[in-house]
C-alpha cells in the first residue's frame, strides 16, 4: 500500500487506522463481533468497505452457480437413472465412463477444451463470462453458458454416480418387485415406487457439492477472468489482503452451511421416516 | 380364460438355470408338482435348495441371470412362460399373489399404507373413488383393528406383524388363483407368526385360496399344508400328504432330515441326534444319478449312474429313490449312545450367580429397560436355556453377565466372588473362564484372518500357549471339534456354515472356559447342520464339563439340551425351573402361551392359546406385571397395579404370577379328549 | 460349501483375476504407466530441451515441432513429456499423506465413538464446509507457495475425508461379533483396532486412495493454475496452460494449451478409470 520504503511514522498511522497495531486476538474477536453484525470492516488493499466488494461479487457468483445448477442437476439425475435402468449394458457405461472422465478433469481443463471447440472453432458461444453492461437476462445467460458448462463437467458424474446407485438399490428392494407383482407396469414402478425412494439420498449430494461448487468457482472465475466471489478470494489471496480473504471465506462457509441446512430439511420434508417418527 | 377346472399351478418338468461367470448353472433339475383348486401346497428344503428359485419362476421373476431353460409352468391353465408383457401384468393383478419374508421391505417406505393397498385394486380396475375403501375393506379382512388409522400410515410406523398382515391383505385383495407365500413368517416373533399362520389358515379356507406355501421348517409346513414336496439340490425328491410324508417317508432325504430334528421330548441325556453326513452339492454341479447318493447310506452303484424315476408308493405319496422300501431303515450317520450323562451338584456354590442385573439404555430421549433386575445361578456342567421374543432381554443379559456392556445394576459372581462389572476391568483368568459362541458365524470370525490364525491367536491370549505347545494343543482343539488339518489353512469364508461355527466353537474352547454363552449357535445354520453342531456342544459339556447358558428360540432344540430353563418377557425372568418342568407344566401363562404358539410336526397336544396385540416396548412397560397386557390369564386388578414377586412354587420352579399353582395347573390340565402320542420316526 | 482342495484358487487370487478381466482398469493402468515412464525418463527422451527458449516462437505443429512451441520458444511436446514428473510427485505424496492420517482417524473414532468421535467430526465437519481450493489458497497466501507446503495442506484436508470413509467402514465392522471375540480374550484396543479391523477396511482404504488422488491431481493442477501450486519454470503443465491461455481468445494459438490439456485429462481420467475398476471388484 504504501510501498517498501514508506517511512515508519506513515506506517504505524495507516497501521493504527486498519487496527492491526492490536494483538491478533483482539483483532480476531472484534473481526467476529462485527461480521455477526453485518459489518465486514476494510479491505487492506483497496480501502474500502469490504461488504461492497464482497456483495456484488457473491450475487454475480450465484448466478453462474444457478446457470450451472439448473443445468446440471436434471441431466445428472435423468443420467443416472437411465444407466441404472440400463445397467450393465452399454448406455450403463457410456454414461458412467463420460461421467467418471468428465468429473475427473480439472474445470479449467474442460473450460479451455469448452472454449476452444464451442467458442473459437464453432464459434457458438462467446468466449467472455461478463456481458456488457446493461444486457438483457437472456443475454447474460448466453455469457454465463460456458464457464457455467465447465462446472457442469466436474458435477455431472458426481450427481449421476449417486442416483444411478440409489435407483438400482431402489429396483433391487423387495418393494420394487411388490409393485411388479401387484401387475404394474415397467413406467409406473419407476414413476411411483422407484424414483422417490431413489433419489432421497442424491439430495444431500447434490447439497455437498455446493462446496465443491464454490472452489470450482474460484478457478473458473479466474479463467474467464470474472467478477465473482471466487476471483475475489484469489486477489485478495494474491495481495495478502487478509480481511477480505477471511470474509471472502467465511461468506463461503456459510453459503455451504444453508445449502446443506437446505437440503437435511429438504431430505426430512420427502423422507417420512423422519417426518413420522418410529412405530408406536 | 380356461376353465376352473385347470389346476391353480401346475410344473411339468422345470429347469431353471442361472448364468454364474459365464457358465450356465442348474438350479431346479426337471421339477413336476401341481396345486390343486383350493388346495395348500408345502415346498420344504434346506438353503439354496431351489424353494425360492422355484417361486420367483412361478411370477416370472428370476434374477436377470436366471432362466427357465426347459419345462412348462402353468397358473390356472395359462402358460406364464408364453405370456407377453400385457397378458403377464394382467395375470399379477389378477390371478396371481406373493407374500414373502420381511415385510417391512415388500412395503414402499416413502407411499402410506392405505395408497399401497388401494393401488392393487386400482391395477384390477377398481375406480379411484371407489379403491380406498375397498383397501379399508381388505385391511380388516386381515383382522387390522382400526383399519382407516392404519391407512394413513408409513410403512415403518408398523410393527412386524401389521406390516405382514398388511402385506397379506394386499396379495388377497385380488383373491388370487394362486398365492404364494415364501417362508412368510421367518424372523417374527413365535407369538407373532402364531397369529399370522392362524389368519392365513383362516383366510385360506374362507376364500378358497389355493397356497404354495415355501418353507424350511417342516413343523410349519406340518400346520399349514395337505401336500407338501422335499426339494433337495433342485430336485423334488419326495412328494405326498403331509401326515404320510412326515410320519411314513420314504426317501433317505426325508428321514434324515426328520431324525435331525429334536422334538418329541427327547433330551441330551436320551441320545444323541442323528445327522447327514456331507454337504449339499454345489450349485449346477453335473450329477449323474441320485443327487442324494453321496450322502445317502443306503447308496448303491445304481444310484450313482441312474436317475431315480419318481417312484409311487401309494396313497398319492411318491418318493424318488430306487430303495424307497428301504428308506426307513437308513443306518444312523451318528451312534445314537452317549457319554455317561453329567451329574450336578447344586447344593455346591454355584459357578456362577446373577443377582438383579439390570440394564437401561439411553435413546434419544428414552430410557429402554433392556433387563429389570433377573437373577439366576448356573452350576458346573449343567445347560441353562434361555428362551423368550424379542425385546425380552436375553441378548443383554448375556453381554452384561460377560461384561461386553456395562450393567446399570445387580452383581455378578463368579465362585461366590464378585466380578467387576466390565471386561476391561476383570482380570485375564475371569475373561479366560467365560466365553461365548455367537449365532453367526460369517461375523464372528475375521473374515482375514486364517482359521490356524484365529485359533493360534486365542491360545496365546486365553491359554498362555505359544510356539509347539500352542501347535499342538491347536491340533487337540480341531480335533474335539472335528475339524481336519486342511480346514486350518484356509479363511473362514471357504468354509461351509457348519465348519464355521466350529471354528467358533474351537476358538470359545480354547483356554478351557467353565462357562459358555451359547447366543443361537445353531439358528443360522440348516437342521441337518444344526444336530452336528448340537451333538459337538453335548459332547464338549460331557468332556470339559464346562456349563453353557443358551439362547435359542426354537424351544425343541432348548429342550434337547438344557437342565434348566430360563422364561424372559420384557426384561423380566417369568419362569425358571427344570427343563421338563417348564415344558411339561404346569407353568407361567407366559410360557404357556409361548409353547402353543409354535407349531410342532407332530401336531396337536396342547390347547391353541393366542395371545392379544403386539409385545409392548422396553421404553413403555406396562405397570404392575409386564405382562397384564396380553396375559389370558388376567384375574383381575391386581395384575395392572402389582408386580409379582418371583417364588419358589415347586421344587426349582420359580414363577412370576399372581395366580397360584395350584390353580395353574387346574387350568393348564389337558382336556381327556386330547392325547399325543410322540410319533415314531 | 465345503473346502474344495482342488480349487485351492484364493479369494485373493480370484480378486486379483477379475481385477485383469476389468474393462476399465486396464486401460487406465497403461495410460498411467506411460506417464509414470515420462515422469522418470521424460527430460531424456524429450526431443528438444524442455527448459530451453531456443526454439523459434509459437510455431504450429510441423514435423520438426509435433506439437508446436510456445511463446517463449520451448517445445510444447518436450515440455508435456517432461511435465508429467512434478505433479506425480506432489500427488501421490499428498494423498499418502491424507491417507495414513485418515485411517488412523478413522479407526480411532469409528472403534471408541463417544466424545472422541464427536469432537473429531465436528472437525471434519468445518473441514468440509470450505472448498478444498479456497482452503489451500488460504494457507499458500500466507505461508507463501512451496511445494512441501502444498503436500502438507492438501494431505491435512484429505485427512478428515478419508477419515470419514474409513470410520463409516469401521463402525461396520465393530458391530460385528469378530470384534467382540476378541475383547473376549481380552485384546488390547490397538491390536483390535490394527490386526482385526484395518485387514477388514483396507477394501475401501484401496479404493479412497484411488479416488483421493484423482482428486489430488485435480486440485493440484488448479491451484498450480492459479499460481499456488507448482512453481515455474517447472515444466507443468498446468503451469504451460497459465503461461499461455491468454494467447486463447485469439484463437491462433491452440496448441500452446490444448495439448498440456489433453496430458492432465488423460492422467486424471485414467487414474479415476483405475479407482472405478478397483470399486467394481471390490464392491460386489
Amino acid at each position: 500500500m504504501l510501498g517498501p520504503f514508506a517511512d515508519p511514522a506513515s506506517v504505524k498511522a495507516l497501521d493504527h487506522q486498519l487496527g492491526v497495531d492490536r494483538p491478533f486476538y483482539v483483532q480476531y474477536g472484534d473481526w467476529i463481533w462485527k461480521f455477526v453484525r453485518g459489518d465486514l470492516g476494510m479491505s487492506l488493499e483497496y480501502r474500502v468497505s469490504v461488504w461492497s466488494l464482497l456483495g456484488a461479487s457473491l450475487l454475480n457468483s450465484l448466478k453462474l452457480a444457478a446457470v450451472a445448477f439448473v443445468l446440471v442437476v436434471p441431466l445428472s439425475l435423468l443420467g443416472g437413472v437411465v444407466a441404472a435402468l440400463k445397467r450393465g449394458r452399454f448406455a450403463d457405461r457410456a454414461i458412467t465412463l463420460t461421467g467418471l472422465s468428465l468429473t475427473a478433469v480439472p474445470e479449467f481443463v474442460s473450460a479451455i477444451i469448452l472454449i476452444l471447440v464451442l467458442g473459437i472453432w464453432l464459434k457458438l458461444l462467446p468466449v467472455t463470462a461478463s456481458a456488457p453492461s446493461g444486457s438483457g437476462f437472456f443475454t447474460q445467460i448466453k455469457f454465463l453458458l460456458l464457464p457455467g458448462l465447465a462446472l457442469v463437467m466436474v458435477l455431472f458424474g458426481y450427481i449421476a454416480r449417486m442416483a444411478r446407485a440409489g435407483t438400482i438399490e431402489a429396483l433391487n428392494a423387495d418393494y420394487a418387485r411388490t409393485a411388479y407383482l401387484k401387475g404394474l407396469g415397467t413406467p409406473v414402478v419407476i414413476r411411483r415406487h422407484v424414483l422417490r425412494n431413489a433419489l432421497l439420498p442424491t439430495i444431500a449430494v447434490i447439497a455437498t457439492q455446493v462446496g465443491y461448487l464454490i472452489g470450482g468457482l474460484v478457478v473458473i472465475e479466474r479463467l474467464f477472468n470474472y467478477n465473482g466471489i471466487g476471483l475475489r478470494i484469489f486477489t485478495a489471496a494474491q495481495n495478502k489482503d487478509f480481511t477480505l480473504l477471511q470474509s471472502g471465506v467465511l461468506l463461503i462457509g456459510i453459503v455451504y452451511l444453508l445449502a446443506t441446512f437446505t437440503a437435511d430439511v429438504l431430505y426430512a420434508v420427502l423422507n417420512p421416516r423422519i417426518r413420522h417418527g418410529a412405530a408406536e | 380364460m380356461s376353465a376352473d377346472a385347470a389346476p391353480a399351478l401346475q410344473l411339468v418338468d422345470v429347469d431353471v438355470v442361472y448364468r454364474v461367470r459365464g457358465r450356465e448353472r442348474e438350479v431346479l433339475r426337471g421339477v413336476s408338482l401341481t396345486v390343486g383348486r383350493g388346495e395348500a401346497y408345502g415346498l420344504v428344503g434346506e438353503s439354496g435348495c431351489g424353494k425360492s428359485t422355484t417361486a420367483l419362476a412361478v411370477v416370472r421373476y428370476l434374477p436377470r441371470n436366471g432362466r427357465v431353460r426347459a419345462g412348462s409352468i402353468e397358473v390356472a391353465g395359462r402358460d406364464v412362460l408364453s405370456l407377453s408383457g400385457a397378458e403377464l401384468r394382467r395375470l399379477r393383478a389378477q390371478e396371481l399373489s406373493m407374500v414373502y419374508q420381511n415385510p417391512g421391505e415388500a412395503l414402499n417406505p416413502s407411499i402410506r399404507v392405505g395408497d399401497q393397498v388401494a393401488e392393487v385394486f386400482r391395477v384390477g380396475g377398481v375406480p379411484r373413488g371407489e379403491a380406498p375403501a375397498r383397501a379399508e375393506g381388505a385391511l380388516r379382512t386381515v383382522q387390522i383393528a382400526a383399519p382407516a388409522s392404519v391407512m394413513r400410515r408409513y410403512p415403518h410406523q408398523l410393527s412386524g406383524g401389521m406390516q405382514q398382515r398388511v402385506v397379506i391383505a394386499m396379495a388377497l385383495a385380488k383373491n388370487p388363483a394362486l398365492l404364494i407365500l415364501d417362508e412368510p413368517t421367518t424372523g417374527l416373533d413365535a407369538t407373532v407368526e402364531a397369529e399370522v399362520l392362524d389368519l392365513i389358515q383362516q383366510l385360506q379356507a374362507e376364500f378358497h385360496t389355493s397356497v404354495l406355501f415355501i418353507s424350511h421348517n417342516l413343523a410349519v409346513i406340518a400346520k399349514m399344508c395337505e401336500r407338501v414336496g422335499v426339494l433337495y439340490a433342485g430336485r423334488l425328491v419326495e412328494e405326498g400328504p403331509v401326515e404320510r410324508v412326515l410320519h411314513d417317508p420314504r426317501h433317505p432325504y426325508t428321514v434324515g432330515l426328520l431324525r435331525c430334528i429334536p422334538r418329541g421330548g427327547v433330551r441330551k441325556d436320551h441320545g444323541r441326534l442323528d445327522t447327514i453326513p456331507g454337504f449339499l452339492p454345489s450349485i449346477g454341479e453335473e450329477l449323474a444319478g441320485c443327487v442324494f447318493a453321496d450322502r445317502c447310506a443306503l447308496v448303491q452303484p445304481i444310484c450313482r449312474t441312474d436317475e431315480p424315476p419318481l417312484y409311487d408308493v401309494g396313497t398319492a405319496h411318491a418318493s424318488r429313490c430306487h430303495f424307497h422300501e428301504i428308506a426307513q431303515e437308513l443306518p444312523r450317520a451318528t451312534p445314537a449312545d452317549l457319554e455317561q450323562p453329567l451329574r450336578i451338584d447344586r447344593t455346591s456354590t454355584p459357578l456362577l450367580r446373577v443377582e438383579d442385573l439390570a440394564k437401561v439404555f439411553h435413546q434419544s430421549g428414552h430410557d429402554v429397560h433392556a433387563l429389570g433386575g433377573v437373577s439366576a445361578s448356573i452350576w458346573p456342567g449343567e445347560t441353562l436355556g434361555l428362551v423368550g421374543e424379542s425385546g425380552s432381554g436375553k441378548t443383554t443379559f448375556a453381554r452384561a453377565l460377560l461384561g461386553l456392556v456395562g450393567p446399570s445394576g445387580g452383581t455378578v459372581e463368579l465362585d461366590g466372588r464378585g466380578l467387576a462389572p466390565r471386561l476391561g476391568q476383570r482380570t485375564p483368568e475371569d475373561v479366560r473362564v467365560l466365553q461365548i459362541v455367537f449365532q453367526n458365524p460369517d461375523s464372528a470370525l475375521n473374515r482375514r484372518h486364517l482359521v490356524r490364525r484365529i485359533l493360534r491367536r486365542a491360545l496365546k491370549k486365553l491359554a498362555g500357549l505359544s510356539g509347539s505347545g500352542a501347535e499342538e494343543r491347536m491340533h487337540e482343539l480341531a480335533d474335539s471339534v472335528r475339524l481336519a488339518e486342511r480346514h486350518l489353512s484356509v479363511r473362514p469364508n471357504q468354509l461351509s456354515g457348519g465348519l464355521k461355527q466350529r471354528v467358533a466353537i474351537a476358538r470359545a474352547f480354547a483356554g478351557s472356559p467353565r462357562l459358555v454363552v451359547c447366543d443361537e449357535p445353531t439358528s443360522a445354520l440348516d437342521v441337518s447342520v444344526q444336530a452336528a453342531i448340537l451333538n459337538l456342544l453335548v459332547e464338549l459339556q460331557a468332556d470339559q464339563k464346562v456349563a453353557y447358558l443358551f439362547i435359542s428360540h426354537d424351544l425343541g432344540v432348548v429342550r434337547y439340551i438344557s437342565d434348566r430353563i430360563a422364561v424372559l418377557y420384557l426384561g423380566r425372568l417369568m419362569e425358571l425351573g427344570p427343563a421338563d418342568v417348564v415344558f411339561e407344566g404346569p407353568h407361567h401363562p407366559y410360557t404357556e402361551a409361548l409353547l402353543s404358539a409354535v407349531p410342532t410336526i407332530d401336531g396337536g397336544g396342547r390347547d391353541r392359546i393366542r395371545l392379544k396385540g403386539e409385545i409392548p416396548s422396553p421404553a413403555a412397560l406396562p405397570s404392575g406385571c409386564v405382562f397384564h397386557t396380553r396375559c389370558h390369564r388376567r384375574i383381575g386388578p391386581i395384575c395392572e397395579q402389582e408386580e409379582p414377586p418371583l417364588v419358589e412354587a415347586t421344587p426349582g420352579q420359580f414363577l412370576r404370577c399372581h395366580i397360584p399353582i395350584e390353580e395353574l395347573r387346574r387350568l393348564q390340565a389337558p382336556e381327556p379328549a386330547e392325547a399325543a402320542p410322540a410319533a415314531v420316526v | 460349501m465345503p473346502v474344495r482342495p482342488t480349487a485351492a484358487v484364493t479369494a485373493r487370487r480370484e480378486t486379483f483375476r477379475q481385477l485383469l478381466r476389468s474393462k476399465t482398469l486396464i486401460p487406465g493402468a497403461a495410460i498411467v504407466g506411460f506417464w509414470i515412464f515420462c515422469a522418470i525418463l521424460g527430460p531424456t527422451i524429450a526431443p528438444h530441451d524442455p527448459l530451453g527458449q531456443t526454439q523459434p516462437q509459437l510455431v504450429a505443429p510441423s514435423w520438426k515441432y509435433l506439437f508446436g512451441t510456445d511463446q517463449l520458444g520451448r517445445d510444447v511436446l518436450s515440455r508435456v513429456l517432461a511435465g508429467a514428473r512434478s505433479i506425480m510427485v506432489v500427488a501421490p505424496a499428498a494423498t499418502l499423506l491424507g491417507l495414513v492420517g485418515g485411517t488412523i482417524v478413522g479407526l480411532v473414532t469409528g472403534y471408541f465413538r463417544g466424545l472422541v468421535d464427536d469432537a473429531v467430526s465436528r472437525v471434519i465437519d468445518a473441514v468440509l464446509a470450505l472448498p478444498l481450493i479456497v482452503i489451500a489458497v488460504t494457507v499458500l497466501a500466507a505461508l507463501g507457495p512451496s511445494t512441501v507446503t502444498l503436500i502438507v495442506v492438501i494431505g491435512i484436508v484429505f485427512t478428515p475425508l478419508v477419515g470419514r470413509t474409513v470410520r463409516a467402514a469401521v463402525l461396520a465392522e465393530r458391530s460385528l461379533e469378530y470384534v467382540q471375540a476378541a475383547r473376549l480374550r481380552g485384546e488390547r484396543a490397538p491390536y483390535v483396532m490394527f490386526v482385526e479391523i484395518l485387514p477388514n477396511v483396507m477394501g475401501p482404504i484401496v479404493v479412497e486412495a484411488t479416488v483421493r488422488l484423482g482428486y489430488a491431481i485435480f486440485a493440484i493442477a488448479g491451484l498450480t493454475f492459479l499460481g499456488f501450486g507448482v512453481q515455474p519454470p517447472a515444466p507443468d503443465w498446468s503451469l504451460q496452460i497459465y503461461d499461455n491461455y491468454t494467447l486463447l481468445s485469439a484463437g491462433t494459438y491452440w496448441w500452446t494449451v490444448l495439448f498440456p490439456a489433453l496430458a492432465i485429462a488423460s492422467l486424471v481420467i485414467a487414474v479415476n478409470l483405475i479407482a472405478d475398476g478397483i470399486a467394481q471388484v471390490l464392491d460386489r
